[in-house]
């Protein structure tokens, strides 16, 4: 083997999902001390490539190589014992264990004792190499996100990994954050390792890569070094097949206040509220973008207006009616309605058909139900119209809703809300992880909504959607809503400041 | 040769079907093994065991009563199930079921015309509230259900001996057996001379109404939704904490209402006996029936075949009885690896790889 070997290659690998292609022959190759950036929208192939890679998934065809040599991974047990590494977007930790222990799971025991002194004075020389410094006992429940995301990667340094995934790494962090591991990855490769870094942060991608390789529908439409001179625009267009047009966004009269939130205080315990006093308003006509990184109370506060999370202390106040403790009911009688970033986990219900799944909130009411029986007819004709109308793509009203794609479930989960006319809409995340073209068409429908004199509540960690839709754009940084900026006054730059929580005091 | 277990895109419907008839194949070549070591000829075993089950008129009818309270059984834990509320309980909501029957059967005071209707009332209500409790636990405080419901057998099967030793003891019999009930209070029989009685055709309108209840009304809906998504019928408003209770209520009321038919329709008392685990048999019956409550009707008349038949077949061959038991169990383990298969396909590859 010579210096020149690269230390992983992947081959013609082939992937099929039925009759979806989710790989199709794809070449990588990544080389000792190289920081390989694979981009792509959501759905490109990314992640099933690296659990091909990891030993989730067999390939149908192709061939990895290990410094050079065939080898065979069937699952993931195999993937470490040859070297590769892999963090999850979801990190896979025993809360309620040590950072030690949950090091020593899965590691060989000398004649059934446990070698914690051994498995501490290798944590401890990791920590010095890389540095990677976690102290042993602390419980993993105690560790902040960031700080957990450092111990999965110290898991896979202890497994012997040389070959390193980071699947989607930065989404849960903060900049800060972000850059510590930014350093981690540069001391890694630095002894050799190579690391495979998967984004679609175009800025973060040509800040730590030497490489990219971009994947478009299960193909890579490009592999290039990463140099100065290339565009966010070009790669933009590489990403997504083609330029993007967002819609027009026509001027809008603003109305009155439909919801008002004053002083809500929510989630996690009275004392220590993850929602510190949140007041924001959302009018009529309007499209108020929520920005922030993720876990900075987005989902508690969406919680709070769905009527799902009853707050603390603070009230809510939708078209004039005051409520202190919002239950799902009143919220969706006085017109929100909502579209949740967790698709399948609180909007549909994926074993059950798309019919059920479409009529979910309203099944109690006429025409869906009278006295407690169920309309079937009326069922089936309001979801077969909603299919037609929104162009969802589906084998039937009937099927299981979890054979849908993304965009299409997305397509449902709107069309179920929008079917009543909302007065505000609440939506979160509502392109993530669809095509461009079904995302086109959520953002017209939100438009439309906000010229009929409807108020929206978007939340997104994308802002150039947010800087596509809003009108004005409120930041959310540790549960308090630090600013809200009119659209036309925000720059990237001032938002993603904010986003860090740096307050600007002429803002 | 390699063999590597891959999830289905989606479960084709033809499997709902062949399935458990697979299931049950498995599991009678699994039990001719048992057989054959007894010493017996397998065909000439299993060829009386269904034989003597169904060739008579007499037979057939036995056949019906035993499936009668299997149904209803099954049919407590198919719903239950459905909701995920974990419903291990049916064998003590049966016992109560039947205790309750026999206290009002026994009351002189009641007119004569209401005691019926009062035993099915009250029989389903004392199943069904014995299972909101550990609904109740569940809902509130987080306990376990699988563990409670378990437990809770075992509380009333006990009180209920002390009681049939004690206060509640026919001072008649010799047995810790309770009075027996007014005649006006037994089922009436439906079919001249044989024991076919109310019972087994309230077994049949509830699995029927059980199909209606789950498709075709909002609480149907619910309970399969709170079932399938908790977190996602929330969101969307129903309440999860009536939902569970409501199947429980169910749950437990029919069974209950299999101990109510046990009571007044055979032994017209309470005695140690009168459930010979019915409430268990009701879990591998749903299991089998892929929790429809259509499909409990011959899954459970399957099971009860199979306990009437292996009298005969003991009698005819030696084969003890208990294969009766053998293959109640390794049905639920073949039905349960079956059902792998729903969201599974297995795939085997020639190469090493």
């Amino acid at each position: 083997m010579n210096e020149n070997t690269p230390i992983l290659a992947l081959r013609g690998i082939c992937k099929s999902f039925g009759p979806v292609h989710a790989n199709k022959d794809i070449d990588l190759t990544l080389q000792k001390g190289d920081i390989l950036g694979l981009l792509g929208e959501n759905g490109a192939g990314k992640t099933t490539l690296m659990n091909v890679l990891f030993g989730t998934y067999t390939a149908d065809a192709g061939q990895i190589e290990i410094d050079g040599k065939p080898v065979n991974i069937t699952n993931s047990a195999a993937a470490i014992a040859h070297g590769v590494g892999m963090v999850h977007q979801h990190f896979h930790l025993v809360a309620s264990h040590s950072v030690i222990e949950n090091l020593m799971v899965g590691q060989k025991s000398k004649g059934g004792m446990l070698d914690r002194a051994g498995a501490e004075a290798r944590l401890a020389k990791i920590g010095e190499e890389y540095d990677l410094k976690l102290a042993p006992d602390t419980l993993v429940s105690e560790l902040t996100i960031g700080e957990q995301q450092r111990l999965e990667i110290i898991k896979a340094l202890f497994r012997g990994a040389r070959i390193l995934i980071l699947d989607e790494p930065t989404a849960v962090l903060t900049p800060q954050e972000a850059e510590g591991l930014f350093k981690a990855m540069r001391a890694l490769v630095k002894r050799g390792m190579g690391v495979i870094f998967i984004s679609h942060k175009l800025y973060e991608v040509r800040e730590i890569t030497n490489h990219m390789m971009i994947m478009r529908q299960g193909v890579v439409t490009a592999t290039l070094d990463n140099t100065p001179d290339l565009t966010d625009r070009q790669l933009g267009e590489l990403m997504c097949g083609h330029e993007l047009t967002p819609p027009e966004k026509p001027a809008t009269e603003v109305g009155r206040v439909l919801l008002k939130l004053t002083n809500i205080t929510a989630g996690g315990t009275p004392d220590r509220p993850v929602l510190k006093g949140v007041s924001l308003e959302v009018r009529a006509g309007e499209i108020l973008g929520l920005a922030g990184v993720s876990g900075n109370g987005q989902s508690q506060l969406a919680e709070v207006i769905a009527g799902v999370l009853p707050p603390f202390s603070g009230e809510m106040e939708i078209d004039g009616d005051v409520l202190t403790r919002p239950t799902v009911k009143q919220v969706k009688a006085r017109g929100i309605g909502r579209v949740p970033e967790d698709r399948m986990g609180t909007g549909l219900i994926t074993t059950l058909p798309l019919s059920d799944s479409m009529v979910l909130p309203r099944v109690g009411q006429p025409p869906f139900s009278r006295f407690g029986i169920l309309n079937r007819g009326a069922i089936r004709d309001f979801v077969t119209k909603q299919v037609e109308r929104f162009r969802i793509k589906t084998a039937g009203v009937d099927v299981r809703t979890g054979t849908l794609s993304g965009g299409n479930l997305q397509k449902a989960l709107l069309a179920r809300e929008l079917a009543f006319d909302p007065l505000v809409l609440l939506v979160a995340q509502p392109t993530r992880g669809i095509d461009v073209g079904a995302g086109e068409f959520v953002h017209r429908e939100f438009l439309d909504l906000r010229a009929r004199g409807r108020g929206l509540l978007v939340i997104s960690e994308d802002l150039e959607e947010l800087f596509t839709l809003s009108d004005r754009i409120a930041v959310i940084y540790e549960g308090r809503i630090i600013d809200v900026i009119p659209v036309a006054e925000a720059t990237a730059q001032n938002i993603g400041l904010l986003m860090a929580g740096f307050q600007e005091d002429a803002a | 040769m390699k063999m590597r277990l891959e999830q289905r895109e989606k479960s084709s419907p033809w499997l709902n079907l062949t399935l458990p008839l697979a299931a049950i194949a498995a599991t009678l070549v699994l039990c001719g093994g048992l057989i054959a070591l007894a010493g017996a000829n397998v065909i000439e075993a299993y060829t009386v065991l269904f034989a003597s089950a169904l060739d008579s008129k007499f037979n057939l009818v036995e056949t019906l009563v035993k499936a009668a309270p299997l149904v209803l059984t099954g049919l407590a834990v198919a719903v239950a199930f459905r909701a995920k509320f974990w419903n291990i309980g049916a064998e003590g909501q049966f016992l109560l079921g039947a205790m309750a029957a026999v206290f009002v059967g026994t009351q002189e005071a009641l007119p004569t015309w209401s005691l019926v209707p009062l035993m099915i009332v009250c029989g389903f209500l004392a199943g069904g509230l014995w299972a909101v409790l550990p609904a109740i636990l569940k809902t509130r405080f987080k306990v376990d259900d699988v563990v409670t419901t378990l437990l809770l057998n075992f509380i009333i099967f006990y009180a209920m001996m002390a009681l049939l030793d004690g206060p509640w003891k026919d001072p008649l019999s010799g047995y810790p057996d309770s009075p027996d009930i007014l005649m006006e209070a037994e089922y009436p029989i439906l079919l001249h001379a044989t024991r076919l009685h109310l019972g087994v055709l309230l077994a049949a309108v509830a699995a029927v109404a059980v199909w209606w209840m789950m498709r075709f009304t909002t609480l149907g809906f619910a309970i399969r939704a709170v079932g399938e998504n908790p977190r996602a019928a929330a969101y969307a408003g129903h309440n999860i904490t009536r939902v569970v209770i409501l199947t429980a209520l169910i749950s437990g009321g029919l069974a209950g209402l299999a101990g109510v038919g046990e009571a007044a329709g055979l032994h017209f008392q309470v005695m140690a006996g009168i459930s010979t685990g019915y409430g268990y048999t009701g879990i591998v019956i749903a299991m089998l029936a892929r929790l429809n409550p259509l499909g409990v009707v011959p899954s459970a008349i399957f099971f009860s075949i199979i306990i009437t038949g292996a009298e005969a077949m003991s009698r005819a061959t030696g084969v003890p009885v208990f294969l009766a038991d053998v293959i109640q169990g390794t049905a639920l383990m073949t039905m349960l690896i079956a059902l792998l298969f729903t969201s599974y396909r297995l795939r085997v590859s020639l190469s090493d790889g």
